[in-house]
């Protein structure tokens, strides 16, 4: 069961757990990412490719399903303008044992930092500038080409 | 063709989308890129460094070397940064 939400509307993390908590999920696990204030972060505005955002999400649990066991897979995105402290992704996914639900998960967020169109404009001291992609970023979603 | 920008390549160039028609010879984005780049000083801006550019060609991503014989809609837009 693939759920995936790309809204400006706020992310409910306890809904989403619920949803997750299928009857054959011996493990849920869950990663949630929050706007950080650091360096003076006062805004920060998510932009997407609607309809190719979707369908990158969907093919990236699907392919999360094709390589663990998952009851559940979920991932939620927010758009639009947040500030510090609120949530801007929630990736949760359900298997049998932990194993595969936390691998699966870790999957989800590193793929989709690489793999899914958005875009991140952070405004600082009231100056907008478009967030650069990060090394780390590509780094981290190699590891699971294999 | 339909062609969509996306961040700052959507402010450089000016616009969020425009039908264009490009010439038989173009035939990879690339090429494309490097056509639209000709349209206006915005498109040049936009287009200076190619090397920062990613796009989509009918919404799934592709390399620049991608062709682009029977596309409906190409993208034009940034290194990603969600999550």
């Amino acid at each position: 069961m693939i759920r995936i939400i790309v809204s400006a509307d706020p992310i409910d993390v306890a809904a989403e757990l619920a949803r997750l908590e299928v009857p054959e999920a011996g493990a849920v696990a869950t990663f949630t990412g929050r706007v950080r204030g650091d360096d003076g972060v006062e805004t920060l505005e998510l932009e997407h490719y609607p309809g190719a955002t979707e369908r990158a999400l969907e093919q990236l649990a699907q392919d999360a399903c094709a390589r663990w066991p998952l009851a559940a897979a979920t991932i939620v995105h927010r758009v639009g303008a947040m500030t510090p402290g609120e949530r801007i992704v929630f990736v949760g996914t359900a298997s049998a044992h932990r194993a595969a639900a936390l691998e699966a998960c870790a999957f989800l967020i590193d793929r989709l930092k690489t793999d899914a169109p958005f875009w991140k404009r952070e405004t600082v001291a009231g100056a907008a500038r478009w967030v650069e992609a990060r090394a780390g970023d590509t780094a981290a979603a190699t590891r699971w080409a294999s | 063709m339909k062609i969509v920008y996306f961040a700052w390549v959507r402010e450089r160039v000016g616009l969020a989308e425009e039908e264009v028609t490009p010439p038989a010879g173009v035939a990879d984005v690339a090429a494309l890129v490097e056509w639209l780049a000709t349209r206006s000083d915005g498109h040049r801006a936009a287009f200076a460094d190619p090397a920062r550019l990613r796009a989509a060609v009918d919404q799934a991503f592709v390399p620049l070397d991608a062709p682009i014989a029977g596309a409906r809609e190409v993208a034009i837009f940034p290194p990603v940064t969600g999550g």
